[in-house]
């Protein structure tokens, strides 16, 4: 059986202010694939995200990213965010004076619209939103306050995964999104991402520890230093990665060059 | 509708002795003084030249209902009693209505009154012509009011208005201004507020329109009171709109909130003074200022400066102002959720004024905001610095 691959990431190179990032990623990702990038800190691995979702602090100097075979780099962030691409914010962003509630609803129905479905009625967008909130564990009186004010680090990932479950994305890169949570939070959010595991949905996960594996089993496990991809296996080489921790993957990047 | 009279009606000077002897005074004082200059600190960055330079005749203003006028013919002990005690004449363009005016809106509130309703005092200027409404509030003692006070007109001309609103003891007072004038229009206004002991006043001052705007809007409290003042303003094209503020803190005990925001777009400027003044006696006084301005375009000017005098010595006053563009990491954000480029500029905007809008406690007003607001940022779309 072929599938055509979700994202198709090919010798991509990103520089920031004049300094290269990413240096030459390649990655395929497959309908039904969930996906680990693990790498130590300035490997890349946050960038490689915003350049997926259209961060434009980054400029791509060479390479190409495929997305459901067509161009993904062309497009804006949200049209990117329209088409079925979800990136959960490694630090997700304090809007004051926008409800939760209208952000997400302003964000649903940008992508129904795209699809060319009518707009979601309040009593069904309630609905929907309730029966996410309940998965995530969230208290509905977020629903009511502005998008992350005042919430707590843990808050503001659920928040992130919440917002994913609703809007449902072929695509979701979570960046980071274990970090800093405590067991019970971090056993919730891999409970709601593993709920929205499919065949015709890819994930993404980028995270700096092998915890969260244990709770999303991935299919694939891939090590980046130094802006390139330099090892790639199944969840056993993010348990090895574990016992020797990054020392070894650095020296493999030096020999890589 | 419109009112034409062309001269200063004489009727009002000359109805009691104590006003006429006001008048005089007032006039006294303009014409020793004249138009400030931008040499004057109060006016530095504000040039009132092209105020000076108008010719246009002088007209009684056009108020729907409760004037001040006709109050005086029925009530001139009480309107001598209030009016003219609180705003001074040193500021220039007070003196000039003082010397001037011909009618405005009249007010009183009797003690003991709750007023469900908000009251509403609308202006609508005429072109060519120079008006100077004075309105008089008077809110007596355990008493409670909205009060609305909207300028409209077509064309170009001057309106100079002053109002003096008296907070009686222990009442309970919301007053909205909302500037509308058209875009050619000068528009000068000055808000005197006077607390009693124990009384609540919230001043909502709102700046759309004009060319050239003044606010002076300044607040005395007394024992144990709690003071607002908020404003928003929202500049485009070559407007420029000032608002000096003034809150003194006269006695112990009280407190003030002060949060003024401003939008400016194109190539337009504001000013923001906000004056503090804690008297020697004014102890425990807790006094919170904040200026926050969003400036959408490269060509805009923007001057804030807090003053702070204090003179007693355990009292909390707090200060701050800024002055930035769009959150670049909230748009990325919302653009990021598959909201557009601009809907998720106008987004934060709209975001950014909610925050005056929502303190607000008229309804109507709410709303009538919110629509004034999506309105002038689907106006200014052209000017937007988004990708498509």
């Amino acid at each position: 059986m072929s599938k055509s691959p979700i994202l198709e990431i090919k010798n991509l190179h990103a520089t920031a202010g004049g300094k290269e990032i990413l240096r030459g990623i390649n990655l395929t990702v497959f309908p039904g694939e969930v996906h680990a990038i693990m790498g130590p800190n300035g490997s890349g691995k946050s960038t490689l995200a915003q350049v997926i979702a259209g961060r434009d602090l980054y400029a791509v100097t060479k390479g190409e990213v495929l997305y459901l075979g067509k161009d993904l780099l062309g497009l804006q962030p949200e049209e990117r965010a329209q088409e079925g691409l979800f990136l959960a914010f490694q630090y997700p962003v304090e809007i004051p004076g926008v409800s939760n509630l209208y952000f997400l609803k302003a964000a649903l129905n940008a992508i129904r619209k795209r699809k060319g479905e009518s707009e979601l009625d309040a009593m069904d967008f309630l609905s929907l939103v309730r029966q996410k909130m309940a998965l995530m564990e969230m208290d509905e009186a977020l629903l009511n306050r502005a998008v992350n004010a005042g919430f707590s680090g843990g808050e503001k990932k659920r928040n992130e995964i919440f917002q994913m479950a609703v809007l449902e994305p072929h695509l979701a890169l979570l960046d980071e999104t274990d970090s800093g949570l405590d067991i019970d939070a971090l056993k919730i959010v891999a409970h709601g991402v593993n709920t929205l595991r499919s065949p015709d949905r890819a994930i993404v996960l980028i995270t700096h520890y092998q915890r969260l594996l244990n709770y999303i089993v991935p299919d694939f496990v891939h090590v980046l230093a130094e802006g390139r991809i330099v090892r790639s296996g199944d969840k056993s080489l993010a348990l090895a990665l574990e016992e020797s921790g990054y020392v070894g993957i650095e020296e493999l990047a030096e020999t890589a060059q | 509708m419109i009112a034409t009279a062309t001269i200063a009606n004489p009727t009002i000077a000359t109805m009691t002795s104590g006003l006429a002897d006001l008048r005089k005074r007032a006039a006294e004082r303009f014409e020793a003084h004249g138009f400030p200059t931008t040499r004057e600190e109060e006016w530095r960055f504000t040039n009132v030249a092209p105020i000076a330079k108008t010719q246009f005749p002088t007209a009684a203003p056009n108020v729907n209902g409760h004037s001040l006028r006709t109050a005086l013919e029925r009530h001139p002990g009480l309107i001598e009693e209030y009016l003219g005690r609180y705003a001074s004449s040193d500021n220039p363009f007070v003196a000039l209505n003082t010397a001037n005016f011909e009618d405005g809106a009249f007010l009183h509130v009797p003690a003991n009154t709750v007023v469900e309703e908000p009251l509403w005092i609308d202006f609508t200027a005429a072109p060519d012509r120079t008006t100077h409404p004075r309105n008089l509030i008077i809110v007596g003692a355990g008493s409670q009011v909205r009060i609305v006070e909207k300028y409209t007109g077509r064309g170009r001309y001057f309106t100079n208005a002053v109002t003096e609103i008296v907070v009686g003891e222990n009442s309970i007072v919301e007053h909205v201004k909302l500037e509308e004038e058209s875009p050619e229009a000068f528009h000068v206004a000055t808000t005197q507020i006077h607390q009693s002991r124990n009384s609540n006043c919230k001043s909502h001052n709102i700046s759309l329109g004009g060319l050239l705007v003044r606010n002076d809007v300044n607040a005395v409290l007394s024992t144990g009171c709690e003071g607002t003042l908020n404003g928003l303003y929202l500049t485009n094209g070559k407007q420029h709109v000032d608002n000096h503020t003034a809150l003194d803190h006269a006695a112990p005990h009280a407190a003030s909130h002060e949060l003024y925001k401003g939008i400016l777009d194109g190539a337009s400027s504001a000013v923001f003074n906000g004056k503090i003044f804690v008297r020697k006696d004014a102890q425990k006084t807790d006094a919170k200022q904040t200026n926050k301005n969003l400036v959408l375009s490269e060509n805009c000017v923007i001057n804030t400066k807090p003053e702070l005098q204090i003179l007693a010595d355990d009292v909390r006053c707090t200060h701050g102002a800024t002055i930035g563009q769009l959150d670049e990491e909230a748009l990325f954000y919302l653009r990021a959720r598959g909201i557009g480029g601009r809907d998720a500029r106008d987004l934060l905007i709209y975001a950014f004024a909610r925050d005056v809008i929502d303190r607000i406690g008229i309804p109507g007003i709410r709303a009538h905001l919110e629509k004034a607001l999506f309105e002038s940022l689907t106006h200014s779309r052209p000017s937007a610095g988004v990708p498509e």
